[in-house]
């Protein structure tokens, strides 16, 4: 034990390096390759039509796997995001009566209620994170679709124009998730909460020693990814103009962790990457809208994210096993 | 002396010889040289970083030797794993038991060698009545049905021993078997080892525990800093000079003080203490330590590997919860302490794992420093870059911490670095007690100068430090006084002229007055029966 | 890290105190078979509540709707036991059922033989990476979901092709009756006593249960860890790619929107039933009860004419927060005894 400690660093082997390298960076060349390989070969890619349409169709994958990638930095997860998105959607219509103002803070209010739910079992009760969350994923969306239990649609002027309005150009839905790409980097580059979850993450029993609160950062980290869900959630449910808790949110869980996987957080915690998140959902997008414009079948697509989840986790386990 | 004393007849069951086990800047078993005979108790001593734990895990196949060879019943053994050596007939005896808990103890004992009906399946009657018989010889009766994990360690560790004898042990590595026994299942124990010999199996004996050994063992082996020190018969030696190998320190020779760092002695303040624990208590662990602090004084706490000193340091700390005492940060009572009010009291804790429980590997050299001050270091949760940066920089001046940049993760510094890279973390929050479990161990000889000239310094400051270190050296040359634990408890309290290398050996040394495993504070059920302090406490549903 | 934060360590020998081990012996006898007595207790409600509960056609209706889940949940049972989680069963029953349907053209042993072969490989594929690579089994089975997924609709033209089961043989293994209970009944019981024995009365049960208990022990006690594990995903494949060819078989025809969701059922049925999602500890009894106890309250919202299948999910997520939070909680207190 005492010898392990006092070795010093090893200078990186060559391979592991590469790996390290591209779990950092890969995301960033593969979005690249993949636009530049648009340019050239789809036609109309390069129109501006064509960008609105791809960054409002990534907007909440951005957002919920924000939230993701905070859980997944405290070495957790949280497999209940699409649930709480339908569970969103659902009180967001049951209250729209009251004015969209209440139907939306209560829509984010169920949000955080299942994030500190699920918060709570993990840093209290000592439940796994992914037996916690299975819980509530398996509960909430049953509970939207006992709330609301079929699609139901809304007249609401105001929430139909955050669906398909825009300002300047951009929709309104791709400003939200800009406004959370930028509310979520300034948590992680300038605020204690911030600095305190990746200690967690990075080691958990050093970050008790320090001091630190753990389970209370731990709960506000669940009841952060309950809220951006649920955002994601309202904005969805904006754009459909209808509420739908039966199919809103599926597998979103899975996207989201994609995004979060390939964009080089590692699954072990103790790192969170935003702007590779990001990159991570702007990729598994563009993948998918490569693929349909060049008529491949939705088959490969899920065979190729089914790849690179697998070479992403395969990079980021030769850098902690090193 | 020698190992191959020719007036032993017997040929060795293991004879290691010259093994050489190095690790990443790090030399941990130097040209050791140890063998084992049939029938006999060996003990196997030496302090943290001695190269014991090494060398078992050498002989029972868990590394490779370096250099070396290993012979087995005079045959040349080279273990691929841990599985290879139990084919040899070496079977190691862990804390941790190495068995499953959750499943039966029948189903323990025979994992893999079930016996099986015609048609291929187990069978249970056979299974059950076989394990009921071999645990037999060892005392233990139980329901061999039920999980193992629902009894005592003492009959979890017999379960371990009757399983590795069944395979046919011929050497049994025993790594601190009476830890965590009561003193009548420590009476079985050593009734099943004296067994075990008669057998011919040889017994490896690890423990810190020198009434134990003197008991148990007819030679023992010492090793320290990686090297053998000793090997020879028990009887041979007396307490004294066993703590003296152990340590490193001829009893005989008084040195001078001035080859560590350290200037000597601190201004002793007659301020009111800054730091008074009393009455520490945990089961196992800790049986009433108290221990005080004043300002500006370092006071080192001595006493053997497993004698309660990290445990004391930790329980001051709120990482260790106690079955009692109380804990006073400079007047003020820290009520059932956890480490973030004890860290709000002042109390910062080093801890002796430096890798497990001390640095954030992934982390910055930056924010590592920065962790535990961030309340101070921020306004309403807004991190202060610029008071950050003041004081990373200043720390990493004042400690000479040598990294690319601030930027670097603390993964990758050297252990050195890294140690002065958690001092930083707790001198930014502002401590007014220090409490320092093994700062040197595993550093370089400059880093460990510097790391012993910032402890004066910070006592001279003012700061009260509680100093753990199993370099005798280093504890009496630092400390203005010293207390020195044995066995979870105060053996004695060494002050001005009594600190001495000698004095604390002695204090080590002097047999116990009590028993050592009794527990003067265990409750009230210690009168009769074991006490279980632990089954009243949670039952939350009941109401 | 491990010692420190850990509970004071027992003590005694044989002798525990009366009170200690009648806590011990509830909370095992809750853990083992608390399915079972909420099934019975929801059984006896509901027989007496509904009319149309009790009746012959409704019970045979209940045991085939849950056997296919129950096929799958043997599998799962020994996954979760050696402490790993397998979430792609849903799409490999998908997959298996639009295989068997296609390969029905070439008679019925192609039908069997087909999912059996591509869902074992990839269970096979699945364990290799998690014994051999040591990545996490909850991302290598969720890549295995999106891969089967994908498999799936490429063979069937991007889900939009339905094959028609061609041979009658083969649709009677899904469709026949005996005794008035349809055939995958009959294969999903013969599959728990199978699994049952496997499980509890063969060396492969004690690893699988060494291996959730202890890896490192596990291994130290001469256990085939990597071979262990790799067996125990092979398993669920085939069992997948079984249980997917037989609701081809009974629905004549492979749909391809079957299965999304599927592994939750099948997850949520095994910890129902006791066992420990942390591994080491399980009964395919327990799951049994598990996975009839969530078909049953599925039967019992149906029959509440008013209520829509939506509460089943609601109360099936209760019930596995319930169930875990207690599992915690027996852990917690069975380690001070």
């Amino acid at each position: 034990m005492s010898q392990a400690t006092a070795a010093p660093a090893r200078p990186a082997l060559d391979r592991s390096r590469a790996l390290a390298w591209l779990q950092d960076y890969g995301v960033y060349l593969a979005v690249a390759l993949l636009l530049l390989f648009n340019a050239l070969f789809t036609p109309h890619f390069l129109e501006v039509g064509n960008f609105r349409t791809q960054l409002v169709q990534v907007a909440p994958i951005v957002i919920v796997s924000l939230g993701m990638a905070l859980v997944i930095g405290t070495e957790g997860v949280d497999l209940s995001v699409g649930s709480v998105m339908s569970l969103a959607a659902a009180v967001s219509v049951l209250y729209l009566g009251y004015g969209v103002a209440p139907a939306l803070l209560m829509a984010l209010v169920a949000g955080a209620f299942s994030g500190v739910v699920g918060g709570s079992l993990v840093a209290f009760v000592g439940v796994q994170p992914i037996v916690a969350t299975l819980a509530l994923l398996v509960g909430l969306r049953g509970l939207a679709n006992v709330l609301v239990p079929q699609l139901k649609e809304f007249r609401d002027p105001a929430l139909l124009s955050l669906g398909s309005d825009a300002v300047l150009g951009v929709p309104y839905v791709v400003l939200v998730a800009a406004v959370v790409v930028a509310v979520v980097g300034f948590l992680m580059r300038r605020t204690t909460f911030g600095r305190r979850l990746v200690a967690i993450g990075g080691n958990r029993r050093a970050a008790e020693l320090s001091g630190l609160p753990v389970r209370r950062v731990l709960v506000t980290v669940y009841a952060l990814s309950g809220v951006l869900a649920a955002v994601a959630g309202v904005l969805a449910t904006a754009r459909l103009q209808a509420a739908d808790p039966t199919s809103l949110g599926l597998f979103m869980e899975l996207s989201a962790i994609t995004a979060v996987v390939v964009g080089g957080t590692p699954l072990t915690g103790g790192r969170v990457r935003v702007a590779g998140t990001v990159m991570g959902a702007l990729l598994m997008q563009l993948l998918t809208s490569t693929l349909t414009k060049h008529d491949l079948p939705s088959s490969w697509n899920q065979m190729a994210q089914a790849a690179i989840i697998l070479v992403a986790v395969y990079a980021a386990r030769e850098r902690t096993t090193r | 002396m020698s190992p191959s004393d020719p007036a032993v007849p017997d040929e060795p069951l293991i004879e290691a010889t010259g093994i050489v086990k190095r690790f990443p800047g790090v030399l941990a078993l130097d040209d050791v040289s140890f063998d084992l005979r049939p029938g006999e108790a060996h003990a196997l001593v030496g302090e943290n970083g001695a190269g014991k734990s090494t060398l078992l895990k050498v002989l029972t196949g868990v590394y490779r030797p370096d250099a070396g060879s290993l012979r087995v019943c005079g045959e040349p053994a080279a273990f691929s794993g841990p599985m290879d050596a139990q084919n040899a007939g070496v079977q190691a005896i862990h804390q941790e038991i190495g068995l499953v808990p959750l499943m039966s103890v029948a189903r323990n004992l025979l994992l893999g060698r079930e016996p099986r009906t015609r048609l291929g399946l187990l069978d249970m009657r056979a299974l059950h009545r076989r394990a009921a018989e071999l645990l037999e010889p060892y005392g233990v009766r139980v329901d061999v049905r039920r999980p193992l994990r629902s009894f005592g360690v003492g009959t979890q560790q017999m379960v371990a021993l009757a399983r590795a004898v069944s395979v046919d042990a011929r050497v049994v590595v025993m790594d601190e078997p009476t830890s965590s026994l009561e003193p009548r299942e420590v009476e079985t124990l050593f009734g099943v080892i004296d067994r075990l010999r008669a057998q011919g199996i040889a017994v490896v004996y690890v423990s810190h525990r020198m009434d134990e050994l003197f008991r148990v063992c007819d030679r023992v082996t010492v090793l320290r800093d990686g090297r053998l020190v000793h090997t020879g018969a028990l009887a041979d030696l007396d307490r004294l000079r066993l703590v003296s190998l152990m340590l490193g320190r001829d009893a005989a020779e008084v040195r001078a003080h001035g080859l560590t760092k350290f200037s000597g002695d601190h201004e002793r303040a007659d301020d009111a203490p800054v730091l008074e624990a009393r009455g520490l208590t945990r089961r196992h662990q800790l049986h009433g330590v108290s221990v005080t602090v004043r300002p500006g004084e370092v006071v080192g706490l001595g006493g053997l590997l497993g004698s309660g000193r990290s445990e004391t340091a930790k329980a001051i700390a709120g990482a260790l919860p106690t079955d009692g005492g109380t804990v006073v940060i400079a007047g003020t009572e820290l009520r059932r302490p956890t480490t973030a009010r004890s860290t709000r009291a002042g109390v910062a804790l080093l801890p002796e794992d430096r890798k497990a429980e001390g640095i954030v590997p992934t982390l910055s050299i930056r924010d590592n420093i920065a962790l535990a001050a961030l309340p101070a270091l921020s306004r309403a949760g807004l991190v202060s870059e610029a008071r950050i940066d003041r004081i990373v920089e200043t720390f990493m001046t004042r400690l000479r911490i040598k990294a690319s940049s601030v930027q670097q993760r603390v993964g990758e510094l050297s252990g050195g670095n890294q140690q002065k890279v958690l001092l930083a973390r707790w001198l930014a929050t502002g401590p007014k007690v220090l409490l320092l479990d093994e700062p040197t161990r595993g550093i370089d000889v400059g880093a460990k100068a510097e790391v012993q000239t910032l402890i004066d310094e910070l006592a001279q400051e003012g700061l009260g430090v509680l100093l753990i270190s199993s370099d005798l050296e280093e504890l009496v040359e630092g400390s203005d006084r010293v207390v020195v634990l044995r066995d979870g408890a105060v053996a004695g309290e060494l002050t001005g002229d009594q600190v001495t290398e000698q004095g604390v050996m002695a204090a080590i040394a002097t047999a116990p007055a009590t028993p050592p495993t009794t527990e003067p504070a265990a409750g009230p059920g210690a009168g009769e029966g074991p006490a279980r302090p632990a089954e009243d406490a949670p039952s939350p549903g009941e109401d | 890290m491990t010692s420190l934060t850990t509970v004071p360590a027992p003590i005694g020998e044989a002798a525990s105190p009366p009170g200690a081990s009648r806590a011990e012996r509830a909370g095992h006898l809750l853990q083992q078979h608390g399915a079972a007595i909420v099934l019975m207790l929801v059984v006896a409600v509901a027989s007496l509540a509904f009319d149309g509960f009790a009746s012959g056609g409704n019970l045979a209706n209940l045991a085939v709707s849950s056997s296919f889940v129950a096929i799958l949940a043997v599998g799962m049972t020994f996954v979760i036991i050696t402490g790993g989680i397998d979430l792609s069963v849903g799409s490999q029953f998908a997959l298996g059922g639009v295989l068997a349907a296609w390969a029905s053209q070439y008679g019925w042993l192609a039908a069997l033989a087909l999912p059996l072969a591509v869902c074992g490989t990839i269970g096979l594929a699945q364990g290799w990476l998690i014994a051999r690579t040591g990545m996490a089994p909850f991302i290598v089975t969720l890549a295995g979901l999106l891969g089967a997924r994908g498999l799936m609709l490429a063979v069937s033209d991007e889900g939009s092709n339905t094959y028609l089961v061609k041979s009658s043989t083969f649709a009677e293994f899904g469709q026949g009756e005996f005794l008035g209970l349809a055939y995958p009944v009959y294969v999903a019981l013969v599959l728990f006593g199978l699994g049952a024995l496997l499980l509890q009365r063969s060396r492969f049960g004690q690893n699988t249960f060494a291996i959730g208990g202890s890896e490192d022990s596990a291994r130290l006690m001469g256990v085939p860890v990597a071979r262990t594990k790799i067996t125990v995903y092979l398993l669920t494949g085939l069992l997948a790619g079984l249980a997917g060819a037989l609701n081809a078989a009974r629905l004549s025809s492979g749909v391809t929107i079957l299965g999304v969701g599927m592994e939750l059922d099948v997850i949520a049925g095994v910890v129902i039933g006791g066992t420990l999602l942390t591994g080491g500890a399980g009964s395919l009894s327990g799951t049994l009860a598990g996975v009839l106890l969530l078909g049953t309250i599925q039967n019992v919202i149906n029959q509440i004419g008013s209520l829509t299948s939506a509460y089943q999910q609601v109360v099936s997520g209760a019930f596995l927060a319930v169930v875990v939070v207690v599992q915690r909680y027996l852990s917690r207190v069975q380690r001070l005894t």
